[in-house]
């Protein structure tokens, strides 16, 4: 059993985070967020270049020809820079939707709390959007739609949520350390103080926890494990996100500070792909359905 | 990443199920809970089956896998717990091999692992729990043998203890991490005084150790003078690393008899339970993949394991009181007869957020050791 991540995962990592440090850093974050609504098209075909959305497409059909561990990885790396735009639903597309595997065409879904992502920039969009109504969105970097006919969900979406949520949850406990280490109050480092030093040990147990969850789910494609990593992972994100909210103080409340970002999305995230109570129905009835 | 087992490890799962099938059914009844000395006879005598098997070192030879596969394996068939052999052959066994010389190696690990002697842990005192470096009990160098007075508390299985693994100071003007040394006793010592203590469960679990002037030879000490914390580091790397991992495997059978008996009694019907559970399916699925990310880790390493262990365990142990309070709300009122399944676990299960380290403390050793923030004082 060799459960760590390989050289090549490793490698594949290190690229896709190189490339999003370099062409979605803080300042583009910024911009990005004060225009709202917008797509940058160019950064979309460079996904598209880099085999983001081709990245199990089978070699035979031009893809890259990777598994769901590869793609659990790259979206990892998407949910810890909050890039913004429908990254799951293209990346289900390519192969089905031309364009889609090399980032020419942003493909939206219909999802299965009704909402769809991205519908005015979307090229196409798969499922019934007819009668769409725009929502003023919680989350400044996803513009929502609500439709009447919602859409089943495919489970590879449920993971790849997850592993954006992972990434999320991993950024916002760096956050948080690097502020207790920094911060000082009353004449040393705010981390020094157990009552914060404790709020990020849990953050790091979510999300080592949720890590496991979520590779495990990629490794074995199995329901009940994707079930597991969802609502795992969407703990770590949403509970991550309020703990980094409340270590930065008066500083997490402001709009500058990203950590609202990475709270409002995270949110976002758990209506995408069904409510969690789906997963803890389904896990409960697991339960039953083996033997003891 | 992948979650395969090489053929060699299947078949040593393949060989060890075959085992277990039939040297189960063999097994005498189950002594009652507070009758130690049955309980030591019991433990004992299945680790003596273990070891004829070819089963018994697997917690110190094998690699970390294989005896994830053992645990694994023993605890779905129902196999008996370690029991009066955990410490024993869970950290102060696995202390000697790292630490011992080739002498101390050959006294005190075959007797463990052929069951014939039972060890227990003398770390806490009653003024030093979390703090455990400020421990007070004295050795005072006498001629070949140290002199030891002072006193121990929560001492699990004292009572039917050959050996204890004991923190005595050994040189009070040293910090005091610097003055402690790590000693072999024998229980059976003049001057040793034991005094069981009844836990709120009701049983008679641990005990107070009193100690007077008792004589335990110089070379019963493992690692050098003043040199214990060093050695106690690895003892507690191996309690808080390997210990729990059968127990997952326990909890997640519970989980599933838990749902049996709720669609039995109607309170499967209530959503919010029925959630609950759900919730709790997710929580011990991913504390085994935890699991076993935390062992192909070891693996990889090859070592003792890491401060990852606190990790799993802060996690570990708020869920399983989580799951006997579900297991609470599936029995309702039922939940307060002691003659009811779960109920006595329950109480047991109080216990998990402090032995070992309280969360507080393993919070602690996570922010400071792998977050690197900065030591409280
Ligand atoms: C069932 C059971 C079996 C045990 N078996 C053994 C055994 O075999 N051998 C052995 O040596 N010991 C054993 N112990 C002892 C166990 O290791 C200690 O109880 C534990 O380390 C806590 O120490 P304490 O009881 O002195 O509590 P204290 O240290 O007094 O702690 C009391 C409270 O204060 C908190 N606290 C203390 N220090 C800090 C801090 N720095 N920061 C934040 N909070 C803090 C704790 O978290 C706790 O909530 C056992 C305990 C139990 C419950």
């Amino acid at each position: 059993m060799r459960f760590q991540l390989t050289e090549d995962q490793r490698a594949l990592r290190d690229g896709v985070r190189e490339l999003l440090a370099r062409r979605f850093g803080r300042e583009v974050l910024r911009a990005a967020v004060d225009e709202p609504g917008r797509l940058d098209r160019a950064l979309w075909r460079e996904l598209g270049v880099a085999g983001f959305f081709a990245l199990r497409l089978p070699e035979a059909r031009g893809g890259v020809g990777l598994g769901l561990p590869e793609a659990v990885l790259a979206f990892e790396e998407a949910g810890r820079t909050l890039l913004p735009g429908p990254l799951v639903a293209t990346h289900l597309a390519a192969g089905e939707v031309s364009g889609a595997a090399t980032g020419e065409a942003v493909v939206a879904d219909v999802g299965a709390c009704g909402l769809v992502e991205w519908l005015t920039e979307a090229d196409v969009v798969r499922g019934d959007a007819a009668g769409a109504v725009p929502l003023r969105s919680v989350d400044p970097l996803t513009p929502l739609h609500r439709v009447p006919v919602a859409r089943g969900v495919d489970p590879v979406a449920v993971l790849l949520t997850a592993a954006e949520q992972l990434g999320s949850a991993t950024r916002a406990c760096e956050l948080a350390v690097q502020h207790a280490r920094a911060r000082e109050q009353f004449g040393q480092p705010i981390g020094g103080f157990q009552a914060v030093k404790h709020l990020c040990a849990d953050m790091l147990v979510r999300t080592e926890t949720a890590r496991a969850a979520v590779y495990a789910a990629a490794v074995t494609a199995d329901a009940a494990d994707i079930d597991t990593a969802r609502l795992l992972a969407d703990e770590a994100a949403v509970r991550g996100a309020r703990d980094c909210l409340q270590v930065h103080g008066g500083m997490g409340f402001t709009w500058e500070f990203e950590v609202h970002l990475h709270l409002k999305r995270a949110w976002v995230r758990t209506h995408r792909a069904g409510d969690a109570t789906e997963s803890e129905e389904s896990l409960a009835a697991e339960l039953l359905a083996q033997p003891i | 990443m992948d979650l395969a087992y090489t053929p060699e490890e299947e078949e040593f799962r393949a060989r060890l199920r075959e085992w277990l099938a039939k040297a189960l059914p063999t097994l005498p009844p189950k002594p009652s809970p507070d009758d130690w000395p049955g309980r030591r006879a019991y433990d004992l005598g299945w680790q003596r089956r273990l070891y004829d098997a070819g089963y018994a070192d697997v917690h110190w030879d094998a690699s970390p896998t294989v005896r994830l596969i053992f645990l694994e394996e023993t605890e779905k068939a129902g196999a008996p717990y370690v029991g009066a052999g955990f410490v024993g052959l869970l950290h102060a066994g696995p202390t000697i091999a790292a630490e011992g010389t080739a002498e101390q190696r050959a006294r005190w690990l075959p007797p463990i692992l052929r069951g014939e002697e039972v060890w227990c842990q003398g770390f806490s005192e009653p003024d030093a729990g979390s703090d455990l470096a400020a421990l007070r009990t004295r050795a005072r160098r006498d001629g070949d043998d140290y002199v030891v007075s002072g006193s121990k508390i929560w001492t699990s299985h004292a009572e039917v203890a050959d050996w204890c693994e004991l923190l005595v100071r050994t040189d009070p003007q040293a910090p005091k991490h610097r003055g402690i040394s790590w000693l072999a006793m024998p229980m059976g010592a003049p001057g040793i005084t034991v005094r069981p203590l009844r836990t709120l469960a009701g049983s008679a679990e641990f005990a107070e150790v009193f100690l007077d002037e008792v004589r335990v030879p110089v070379a019963n000490r493992v690692g050098d003078e003043n040199d214990g914390w060093r050695v106690t580091m690895v003892t507690l790397s191996f309690e808080r690393g390997t210990a729990f991992v059968g127990e997952v495997v326990a909890c997640r059978r519970v989980l599933r008899e838990l749902a049996g008996e709720a669609r039995k009694n109607g309170r499967w019907d209530d959503p919010v339970l029925r959630r609950r559970l759900g919730r709790l399916n997710a929580e011990f699925r991913a504390l085994w993949r935890l699991t076993q990310w935390n062992v192909s880790e070891a693996e990889r390493t090859g070592g003792v394991p890491g401060v990852g262990g606190s990790v799993f365990k802060l996690r570990y142990s708020h869920a399983r009181q989580e799951l006997y309070g579900a297991a609470a709300d599936v029995l309702g009122p039922q939940s307060l007869d002691l003659d009811q399944p779960w109920v006595l676990d329950r109480l047991s299960s109080l216990s998990y957020t402090i032995a070992a380290g309280t969360s507080q403390i393993q919070r602690n050793i996570v922010a400071e050791r792998i977050l690197g923030l900065p030591k409280g004082r």
